[in-house]
């Protein structure tokens, strides 16, 4: 993942966003952090930690435990001029504040013309063994919400640039962190101030025999699974989207014009997850492109399992991953 | 009733199969197990039974295709035996059963089988009238190029049209020739070598498909090889297959060779004194080869790691042994497995070997007789030479290469004395097998037959 710069440093996810956020707060006075324990504390991963003593109790806010409030506040914060960063402590409870999110912060812009620039972000995702209550992937009850924008990004560097583009975005935006990534996986980034485009996937492999489209935590095992492939002489060209709302539909169209098959993988459950949108646009737009169906490898449609076995069941993996692709290829 | 008749799975690795030969006609009747056509895969070129009683309908792969297995070759009509239609093909294919517990029936992962036309059974492009199976790619491909599709061969899943198919129909000049698939041609230098063989077998007119999904490595450029008078002989399925394996073998294990001399002379007498009697007795010649293969036995059950696999980083120790033994045939070779060896007598593995070598030279073996072998002997002294270093047949972890039994003088008790020796190897896999345990196991298959002391008849 070509993203270095002169002067970059290699940093971890978790640092990526927790720079991010100094930075933007630095640079804008406006832009403020709540959340449950992100200040005294540092944050429930740390992520915040050290920005309390910077920026002051004002800007930086413990609250209630209550996403209701913490959204609808945030909400409020944002129609009065500041452009606040709602921290959920786990984004399983983000749909405690499900109402506010999608009958205010959404609409608020289009039914009264009081846009929310806010940032609603917290870790996600399972493989931690964290059960059903601290893994969830809720990311499509919000792309099936018109009015707002969600991220996910999979490496350090675009975890940075995308968190600063959203806080400068003056729509409400989703910034899912996958928390599996936090501390496991490291990436160059640069010092200087930068940011990344939301609604631009990356293809991060090239590849001629199929397509593989995924993000967040999936796209390290896609490129896995794709390692191996190569190996059997299937040369998989893997897109991360970054952004699921909006996405980058031209680059899959592209490169499933030039693969001909495509494979979507999420961790998120199968049944309603993007992949479904993506084989439905695939119909739609590249129907004459394909030589093979569009298949999908997700998660089981089942809550997360706290049994690590079966968690391991319910996930995806590279492996799972490599077996559906080579089905594809010889298809 | 009608029945449908499948390609079979003939080990865990393999997906496909190519159909050699129809042994039947469509409105020929066939009985229950009567052969009814040949498939070559992997080293095996078997004949395949009819799975039941009645009139063969319809052929609906034809002789040279290359068809996932699973996929509906054939369908029989007729008061067949109740037990006897194919299983639907599952959603799975069997190794990934084996390699994960099955998933749940809400959202199957992989669906591997799905391609394979879960619907109507794949049909042959070539008949008129019914439906062909491609792609929309394919179909886009072939208006925008005028090409009927009918008339175009598919060896995609179930026999359907794909991508490389229509290419090359294109390519040839937009109709279905003769001319094969040519991967981009290599720069001839002088002399100028034919063109490159392409991933699939070269096409003869009357074949379509057949492809087998390798090309080799040359070390040295192309254009090295042909020069004055040369005559080229395209490989057969099997022997493309034995050497993928060949190589695969010797790039995945860490070959290591232990040599050791084994005094025959105890067992030579012991089979001198009883074979006739046997062959009386049992109607089947007495050969050397089951006191190798209870000798090995005997040193697997003192060794497990020699009976073993290797997945990744787990050490699959097998609890059958079932020992393969390398039979050479006029056009290839071929190892099938003597199942659960540690349970049969001499008597039972003759019996056993032999009819396996028959049925082997007779192209009648089946194809779980040559799967799930644990451990594997070759008998490369029957040619003659002292002995040889065999290559693994994965995924085993040990081979035992039997040498020529020849008089040799030998020294016992300080004194010079004529014996019947018999020099054999053990090729083992490094990464799972030490020279310990290699040369242990050695041990215990010279002592085995140096004191033999199992009856025979």
């Amino acid at each position: 993942m070509a993203e270095a710069s002169a002067n970059g440093t290699q940093i971890t996810f978790l640092e990526a966003i927790k720079q991010a956020m100094f930075e933007e707060m630095e640079r804008d006075p406006a832009v403020v952090l709540l959340g449950e324990d992100v200040g005294v504390y540092g944050g429930a991963f740390k992520t915040s930690e050290g920005l309390l003593e910077r920026f002051g109790w004002e800007r930086v806010i413990d609250t209630p435990i209550s996403e209701s409030a913490i959204i609808g506040a945030a909400c409020g914060m944002s129609y009065l001029g500041l452009r606040p960063i709602a921290e959920l402590q786990f984004i399983d409870f983000i749909v405690c504040a499900f109402n506010q999110i999608t009958n205010f912060v959404a609409k608020g812009h289009y039914l009264w013309n009081a846009p929310a620039p806010m940032v609603m972000r917290g870790p996600a995702g399972g493989g931690v063994h964290g059960g059903p209550f601290h893994s969830a992937n809720p990311e499509m009850y919000f792309v099936h919400t018109p009015g707002l924008k969600v991220i996910y990004p999979s490496t350090p560097y675009d975890a940075k640039g995308l968190l600063k583009a959203a806080v400068r975005d003056n729509n409400p935006v989703l910034f899912f962190e996958h928390k599996f990534l936090y501390r496991r996986i490291k990436g160059e980034v640069p010092t200087e101030d930068y940011t990344v485009p939301i609604g631009k996937a990356v293809v991060r492999r090239e590849g001629r025999h199929l397509t593989i489209v995924s993000y967040a935590a999936m796209a390290h095992a896609s490129l896995e699974a794709a390692d191996a492939l190569a190996k059997e002489g299937v040369e998989a060209e893997v897109i991360d989207l970054r952004t699921l709302l909006p996405l980058d539909e031209e680059t899959i169209l592209q490169s499933v014009k030039k693969t001909n098959k495509c494979l979507v993988v999420h961790e998120d459950t199968r049944t309603g997850g993007i992949a479904g949108e993506i084989a439905a646009i695939l119909c739609e737009k590249a129907f004459g492109d394909l030589d093979g169906p569009v298949l999908r490898v997700t998660a089981l449609d089942t809550p997360v399992p706290y049994s690590p076995p079966l968690e391991e069941h319910f996930l995806p993996n590279a492996k799972k991953i490599f077996s559906a692709a080579k089905d594809l290829a010889r298809y | 009733m009608a029945t449908d008749v499948v390609m079979p799975q003939m080990g865990e690795s393999i997906f496909e199969g190519t159909i050699t030969k129809w042994l039947k006609k469509p409105g020929d009747k066939v009985e229950r197990d009567e052969p009814l056509f040949e498939i070559s895969t992997d080293k095996v070129d078997a004949e395949i039974p009819s799975p039941s009683a009645g009139i063969l309908r319809e052929i609906k792969v034809n002789e040279g295709q290359t068809v996932p297995i699973q996929t509906v070759v054939a369908v029989i009509d007729g008061a067949g035996g109740a037990a006897a239609s194919a299983p639907a093909p599952a959603p799975t294919p069997a190794p990934a059963k084996a390699a994960a517990p099955a998933p749940a029936a809400a959202s199957a992962p992989p669906p591997a089988g799905k391609p394979s036309a879960p619907t109507a059974a794949p049909i042959a492009p070539q008949r008129p009238g019914e439906r062909i199976h491609s792609s929309p790619l394919v179909r886009r491909m072939a208006a925008e190029h005028g090409i009927d599709l009918s008339t175009v061969p598919g060896t995609g899943a179930g026999g359907r049209i794909s991508k490389q198919d229509i290419e090359a129909v294109i390519a040839a000049g937009g109709t279905p020739s003769a001319a094969p698939p040519s991967a981009p041609a290599a720069v001839p230098a002088r002399p100028t070598p034919p063109p490159p063989p392409a991933a699939s077998t070269p096409a003869l007119p009357a074949v379509s498909g057949g492809q087998v999904h390798v090309v080799f490595e040359t070390a040295v450029p192309r254009e090295k090889i042909y020069f004055g008078n040369y005559q080229i002989e395209p490989m057969s399925t099997m022997r493309q297959r034995i050497a993928e394996h060949m190589v695969a073998s010797k790039r995945v294990s860490a070959h290591v060779y232990s040599v050791d001399e084994v005094d025959m002379s105890k067992v030579a007498a012991l089979r001198a004194k009883a074979k006739d009697e046997f062959e009386k007795r049992y109607e089947t010649k007495l050969t050397f080869m089951p006191f190798f293969v209870k000798a090995a036995v005997a040193g697997l059950r003192a060794y497990p790691t020699m009976n073993a696999s290797l997945d990744g980083t787990n050490v699959v120790l097998h609890k059958e042994i079932n020992i393969g033994i390398a039979v050479a045939l006029d056009w290839g070779l071929i190892v099938p497995v003597v199942k659960n060896a540690d349970e049969k007598n001499v008597l039972g593995i003759q019996r056993t070997l032999n009819d396996l070598a028959e049925r082997a030279r007779s192209k009648k073996l089946k194809p779980e007789e040559v799967q799930e072998g644990t451990f594997s002997i070759t008998n490369p002294g029957v040619f003659g030479g002292l002995f040889g270093l065999p290559v693994i047949s994965q995924p085993n972890v040990g081979i035992l290469g039997l040498g020529a039994i020849e008089k040799r003088p030998v020294v016992i008790n300080d004194s010079i004395a004529i014996r019947s020796m018999c020099y054999v190897t053990l090729s083992y896999d490094h990464r799972v097998v030490d020279g310990a345990i290699a040369h242990q196991f050695l041990h215990v298959v010279k002592d085995t037959l140096e004191n033999w002391s199992e009856p025979i008849v």
